[in-house]
């Protein structure tokens, strides 16, 4: 069986990528919280409902995670990622509570080859992650690097 | 702005969180929760990326960065409150920009997470509340510079 697999000639400027579902539980929530970031709104519903958050919500880093994982799902399994170097800018929109199922895409801004490395190309994305009731909760832009799969046809885009 | 909170914040001052030493078993742990890439996951396979050997996932470094900043906020830098009023009390993150993962953390890596408050403001949309602007950082047992961002957290607290 043969793969297909995802290189930089693949992306192409104002495509989006679709991302799964996952359902948040609090279970997910406290046992993420306890180990990265054991703050009362992230381990009790009781402190979560007194916080601005207004209920037991994820830390910031597991709505990360989870992103994280939604667009390797959906677009890096299969592909020649080589990792991204940072995020230029990102937004916890709304908090993400017990319960809440998380979705959201990926949307292609730019891409270039690097020209330290011509065998490699960055791929802007803003990512986007959506709550069941279609609300933003979490925002970024990101480059990821990919390799590319004929490095010796150039930078053609 | 408030001397108080100038020094409940330690404003400018680079303060110390703590050292890590991420271990391949944890590295891969947590990224094959979240982020099971071939060079979080696999020795093997992370020696043929432009990584070249088994590296944290980047999520992974920023949450323990985050660890390290809850455990010393309790313990190591809490300084007592003498402004007036009740004590300043954290609250969430609205974001952060600039973030770098500037080199790769690698297993065996013992890693130092470092925080420095920058400055903080009013909220107005939020009467009570403040916005500290905030550095965070991470240096491996080289010196070397692994993680940079430029990070924000609302905090309950009166300006006079």
């Amino acid at each position: 069986m043969t793969q297909t697999i995802r290189a930089y000639e693949d992306f192409t400027e104002g495509m989006t990528l679709p991302f799964g579902t996952v359902k948040v539980t609090a279970e997910d929530i406290v046992r993420f919280a306890s180990q990265f970031d054991p703050q009362p709104m992230h381990l009790d519903e009781e402190a979560g409902r007194a916080s601005l958050l207004g209920g037991l919500a994820a830390s910031g880093w597991h709505t990360c995670s989870i992103f994280m994982r939604l667009a390797y799902e959906a677009f890096l399994k299969h592909s020649t990622s080589q990792g991204g170097p940072g995020i230029s800018e990102l937004s916890w929109k709304r908090p993400v509570l017990a319960g809440d199922e998380l979705s959201g895409s990926s949307t292609v801004l730019s891409k270039r080859v690097l020209r330290s490395r011509p065998n490699v190309g960055l791929v802007t994305f803003r990512h986007v992650l959506t709550n069941q009731r279609g609300e933003t909760v979490l925002e970024l832009e990101n480059p990821i690097l990919f390799a590319l799969r004929e490095p010796e046809a150039g930078a053609a885009p | 702005m408030s001397q108080a909170l100038d020094t409940y914040f330690r404003i400018g001052e680079r303060i110390e969180l703590g050292t890590h030493e991420f271990t391949a078993d944890e590295i891969v742990e947590f990224a094959r929760e979240f982020d099971p890439q071939d060079f979080h996951v696999d020795a093997e396979k992370a020696a043929h990326t432009l990584f070249g050997g088994l590296c944290a996932s980047g999520w992974h470094t920023c949450a323990m960065w985050m660890r390290y900043n809850c455990a010393a906020r309790e313990r190591t830098i809490r300084i007592p409150w003498h402004g007036e009023g009740s004590e300043p009390e954290f609250g969430p993150s609205p974001g952060f920009r600039n973030l770098r993962w500037v080199k790769p953390v690698y297993a065996g890596d013992r890693i130092t997470f470092f925080r420095t408050n920058i400055e903080y403001r009013p909220v107005r949309s939020r009467p009570g509340w403040i916005v500290l602007t905030l550095k965070g950082e991470a240096v491996n047992q080289n010196g070397d510079l692994v993680l940079e961002m430029e990070n924000a957290v609302l905090v309950r607290a009166s300006l006079p």
